[in-house]
């Protein structure tokens, strides 16, 4: 395979000229590709995986110009055809960073080939030329990819595209940005028939979900897959779990006791990345390092809602070598190719054995060395997971999702895009759409609803017919009545709206009670989640691009900020939300905590605190469900351990809290944490459970996912946000005005109103089918609650203490620091209420 | 005049009859009882005040803008309209303006609803106040027009005006509140005022709230001198201005 005949001259001397050689899997993948076919390479990072994937698309073009240079001599040989290959990403940075790879071997090369970048960024007159003079390869976003196919010359730009590169695919099909990319497919395949795609991916679960994703699928049920080129692994990494001096926090997410131990490896290490889970825990360990900082080593920061500027920055700088460490979130998961990184922290758990995998493989990107890794749990129960993933490492276990089905809402925008470019026929566009594996098993019926939805609304209530935005033609076609629709599309279209940000914008500080106006004007410093401002108060402090900061006050999409001289910021909660311990590391924890016998490789302190559990209580059986009842203060409190990730534990806590309400034993609230969930209320839990008053067959039996999850709903503020999403990306409600960027806060409002109306009178209408899906899979997580229910059906055990258990400790102590669910918003208000009437004391 | 004589046992309420509000206000010396729906009853003249309607919204909007939201609006307002109109048996219904989300809406809103409209009126009087949405409502729709009205020492009308005298109970700008506890914050429609005017919440099925401590309510109310009624089920969750957060 190391013959490198396949390829041109010129591109066999430029690996020669430097020392390389076109490794085993990048050949194979150019033999597959250029034989016509469309086909998914996986290697770990740092595979020379995106030159593979450009590799058949420059020789093409190459050839094609020595063809036409032949042909018309050397004037006209810099001309460039039509779009001949589309590189698409997940993230804008990548499209940068490949751009600038790119260019120096088409350079050194010599070879006459036009490249550009394209996204919601770039200026309009460049998106406009771009159109008309579209050059050979066009770095981009699906988003982008969508708007260029709603045009009215799509067919014209798209006719003579040859290849579509995915990259970072594993990470694109997990989002809705995957649904609508894989309708663009269908579309571009229909426009180009030559079009072959080609899909880079990290190691993943199900490598045929993605085949499939890469191809046309037949009408038959018979699924079609792309090739695949498998590059050979590199050494197994080398991972360890940090053994700390320290005492292990029972709870929390914030690592601060491991932090000397942390700083001593940065110092240990040439560069080190440090990864943590979220923005805010990132800020934290970011601003605790250089409080101890005293070599004052360059550490840097690197998070999604930082300013483009100061990335750009920190990635110079890193790529330059003259950084020891960065603080990073998932900004850096996906595959920006820096410099020698030999060593990667993971701060807090893994969530996930594939996402610790793909971290890992930052560092160290020469395949042959094992990369080095240091996991450094947050508490006592993340140790167990890390010791999961770790294992799972070591079994090379892969737990990436399955491929998701593609949503109701994303089908609404596509229709609404193919509609804006030319009028279209419902059965063939149908036909179209279930080509992509990610739509293949829509029905007819519900692709007619969708349809209607974009004409009217698809209401029952046909109230809309005479503002119709799509109307029938004489021949049957569907076409938008009005171009002022296909601008508002234009305006509204996208996926990426799961958190509203707001931009944070540097100002002079106020005084307590000034009444002056607030400046205008200051230094921009990223952007922050929209609820995250949304629970400051005016004063409030908090720590952003690694400064603590006041809360000045919000200016349309903008929040003000000022510089606080305050060491003690208010920190936001932990929101674990955003990765889902994953049920394959859940398992492995579940394993660990019932199994004294895989205890050996447990650090000493984990080891005495799940003895003591034993001694006290009871470990969670791994087939049972361990329930433990007792007082604490004057409460009852009733914890359970499904070790089924947060989401799922706030879905049961929410279910569970009616029950026991509605059986008079008035629960105050409960709190949710990764591995276990505790309710509380006055009533003795304990002894209701003993004396039969309270079964717990009955309270976890699987049919409250019926009429208490249906009467939850209704009213749950969770529900809304979903569907907010939904009506954006659908259509139905406008992202922002020509003009005038409409903040998220107005939305929420309208939206919920929508909501309301629409679930009194039409609750099976299809955008609240695409909302209940969306919240099944995501926030709420029912589906795995699901599963978790019929698993513990008639399987629990009740232990009931006089005091509080060992495993029970942690997600006591979350009380407080997490907010509170379960008691109703009214109570909440009632108690607001009440405080003032004592304070007034009335 | 034979409606009147037939309601004429009923009009006279004691005092002491029990009567479904939540909250009691005293306001230029008269007695009106705040309701968690979001309207306004006034017992002794039997009078029943909602604001801002914007009956036919959704379908507005799906007319100027193409945006298909639920066609529903009009009768979730209307039934909920009805439902208090049942409990209260008001003599007289005042809409303070707005009550119609355009001029067209009059013109526009479909047989069923005016029908529904239509019952409601039947036996009260009714009247229209004017509002920025609504200058002119359609001939068809029965009650009377009014861009301000008193009666007794209240006067109704859509906008607040300035330096109004005491008494002044109007709507247009569908006042919200935000609260935050427990780490998560509450925000509602919620009536408000300082003892000397009232404004109501907006009544319509998708009308949105105004934060009660943006710049557009401090004409209206000194700053933080007066109170919030949020409206919860069954109860109004009383808040002063001090204990409120903008958004």
């Amino acid at each position: 395979m190391t013959d490198t005949s396949h390829l041109p001259s010129v591109f066999d001397d430029w690996f020669g000229s430097r020392g390389w050689a076109p490794r085993a899997h990048q050949l194979e993948l150019f033999d597959k590709v250029t034989s016509g076919n469309s086909a998914l390479l996986i290697a770990p990072t740092g595979g020379g995986k995106t030159l593979a994937g450009f590799l058949p698309s420059l020789v093409d073009l190459h050839q094609k110009r020595e063809v036409d240079k032949r042909k018309a001599g050397e004037a006209k040989a810099a001309g460039t055809g039509g779009l001949h290959t589309l590189y698409m990403s997940p993230l804008k940075a990548l499209a940068t960073d490949i751009h600038r790879n790119l260019e120096v071997p088409i350079e050194e090369m010599g070879l006459s080939i036009k490249l550009e970048t394209r996204s919601g960024d770039t200026p309009s007159h460049k998106k406009q030329r771009q159109k008309r003079l579209p050059p050979d390869i066009l770095l981009t976003t699906p988003e982008q990819i969508s708007l260029l196919l709603s045009d009215k010359n799509a067919e014209r730009l798209f006719a003579d595209l040859h290849y579509v590169i995915l990259d970072e695919l594993h990470e694109l099909v997990t989002s809705k940005r995957g649904d609508l990319l894989a309708l663009a497919l269908t579309r571009l395949r229909k426009l180009a028939p030559n079009l072959r795609c080609i899909g880079l991916s990290a190691t993943i679960a199900h490598p045929d979900d993605l085949r499939a994703y890469l191809v046309e699928q037949p009408l038959s049920q018979d699924v079609r897959h792309a090739e695949i080129v498998q590059a050979k692994g590199g050494a197994k990494p080398h991972i360890t779990i940090l053994e700390t001096q320290e005492r292990l926090p029972w709870s929390g997410h914030s690592c601060i006791y491991a932090l000397p131990e942390i700083y001593e490896e940065i110092k240990a290490h040439n560069t080190t990345l440090v990864f943590v889970n979220t923005r805010s825990q990132a800020e934290r360990l970011f601003q605790e390092l250089w409080r101890i900082n005293e070599d004052t080593l360059p550490i840097a920061l690197h998070h999604g809602s930082l300013d483009v500027g100061q990335r750009r920055k920190v990635e110079a700088h890193m790529a330059a070598g003259q950084l020891k460490a960065v603080v990073c979130t998932s900004s850096l998961d996906l595959g920006i190719d820096w410099g020698d990184i030999d060593l990667v922290i993971n701060v807090g758990a893994p969530k996930g054995a594939s996402r610790l995998a793909q971290r890992i493989g930052r560092a160290n990107h020469r395949m042959n060395e094992a990369s080095k890794a240091i996991l450094v749990p947050s508490n006592r129960f993340e140790v167990l997971e890390c010791q999961a993933a770790l294992e799972a490492s070591e079994a090379g276990e892969q737990d990436t999702p399955p491929l998701r089905e593609g949503g109701l809402d994303v089908l609404a925008q596509h229709i609404m895009c193919v509609a804006c470019a030319a009028p279209f026929e419902p059965e063939q566009l149908y036909e179209e759409v279930i080509s992509s594996q990610s739509y293949r098993h829509l029905g007819y019926d519900l692709f007619v609803k969708a349809v209607e939805f974009v004409a009217t609304g698809g209401y029952a209530l046909k109230a809309y017919d005479r503002y119709a935005k799509l109307r029938p033609t004489k021949e049957g076609l569907f076409r938008v009545s009005h171009p002022q629709f296909a601008q508002q599309y234009r305006l509204n279209s996208g996926t990426i709206l799961d958190a509203a940000t707001l931009k944070v914008r540097q100002v002079k500080p106020r005084g307590a009670n000034s009444k002056r106006p607030l400046g205008f004007g200051g230094k921009m410093l990223g952007e922050i989640e929209e609820w995250f401002i949304e629970q400051l108060a005016v004063g409030d402090t908090f720590v952003f691009a690694g400064q603590v900061l006041k809360f000045e006050g919000l200016k349309e999409s903008e929040a003000y900020v000022s510089r606080s001289a305050s060491q003690d910021p208010k920190i936001p909660s932990y929101q674990g939300g955003k990765f889902p311990l994953s049920t394959y590391l859940a398992e492995g924890v579940r394993n660990f905590a019932s199994d004294p016998n895989s205890w050996s490789s447990l650090p000493g302190q984990v080891r005495e605190w799940l003895e003591l559990q034993k001694e006290k209580s009871q470990l969670p059986d791994y087939e049972r469900l361990l329930v433990e009842t007792f007082p604490r203060n004057d409460k009852h409190y009733l914890v359970c351990y499904p070790f089924e990730g947060r989401l799922a534990h706030q879905t049961l806590g929410m279910l569970l809290t009616r029950r026991l309400e509605r059986a008079g034993l008035h629960p105050l609230g409960f709190v949710a944490t990764e591995y276990s969930l505790a309710l509380w209320g006055l009533t003795d839990l304990g002894t209701a459970i003993k004396s039969g008053r309270l079964q717990l067959d009955e309270l976890f039996e699987e049919d409250m996912l019926g009429d208490d999850l249906e009467a939850w709903l209704a009213e749950s503020s969770l529900m809304k946000r979903t569907f907010r999403n939904c009506a954006m990306i659908s259509g139905l409600v406008e992202r922002r005005h020509p003009g005038k960027e409409k903040t998220g806060r107005q939305i929420t409002i309208n939206t919920d109103l929508i909501y309301n109306v629409l679930h009194e009178h039409e609750p099976d209408h299809l955008l609240l089918q695409a909302t209940w899906t969306d919240a099944a899979t995501g926030l709420l997580d029912i589906s795995r609650l699901g599963h978790f229910l019929s698993r513990i059906d008639k399987r629990i055990t009740h232990s009931a203490l006089g005091r509080v258990s060992p495993l029970a400790v942690p997600v006591l102590l979350e009380i407080g620091k997490e907010p509170i669910f379960g008691s109703a918003t009214e109570e909440l208000l009632a108690d607001a209420a009440d405080d003032l009437i004592l304070e007034a004391q009335l | 005049m034979r409606l009147n004589s037939q309601l004429q046992p009923r009009v006279e309420p004691s005092y002491r009859q029990p009567i479904p509000v939540c909250h009691d206000l005293s306001l230029a010396r008269e007695l009106v009882g705040l309701h968690d729906s979001g309207a306004l009853w006034w017992p002794e003249e039997r009078t029943l005040v909602v604001s801002d309607l914007h009956l036919e919204k959704a379908a507005s909007i799906a007319k100027s803008k193409g945006l298909m939201l639920p066609p529903y609006d009009t009768a979730t307002t209307l039934e909920k309209l009805s439902a208090l109109i049942d409990l209260f048996d008001p003599r007289r219904v005042i809409c303070l303006g707005d009550s119609f989300h355009d001029c067209e809406s009059s013109e526009r809103m479909p047989a069923a609803y005016l029908a529904m409209l239509a019952t409601m009126q039947l036996g009260r009087e009714w009247i229209w106040i004017t509002g920025n949405h609504d200058p002119e409502i359609a001939g068809h729709i029965c009650g009377e027009r009014y861009e301000e009205l008193s009666i007794k020492s209240l006067s109704f009308r859509h906008e607040p005006i300035e330096g109004a005298e005491r008494g002044e109970i109007c709507g247009h700008l569908h006042p919200a509140a935000k609260v935050r506890r427990m780490g998560r914050t509450i925000r509602r429609a919620c009536f408000a005022t300082n003892g000397n005017r009232l404004v109501l919440p907006a009544f319509g099925a998708l009308t949105g709230g105004l934060n009660v401590m943006d710049r557009a309510f401090s004409d209206v109310f000194a700053e933080k001198r007066f109170s919030v009624f949020m409206l919860g089920n069954g109860r109004l969750f009383p808040f002063t201005a001090s204990k409120l957060l903008s958004e």
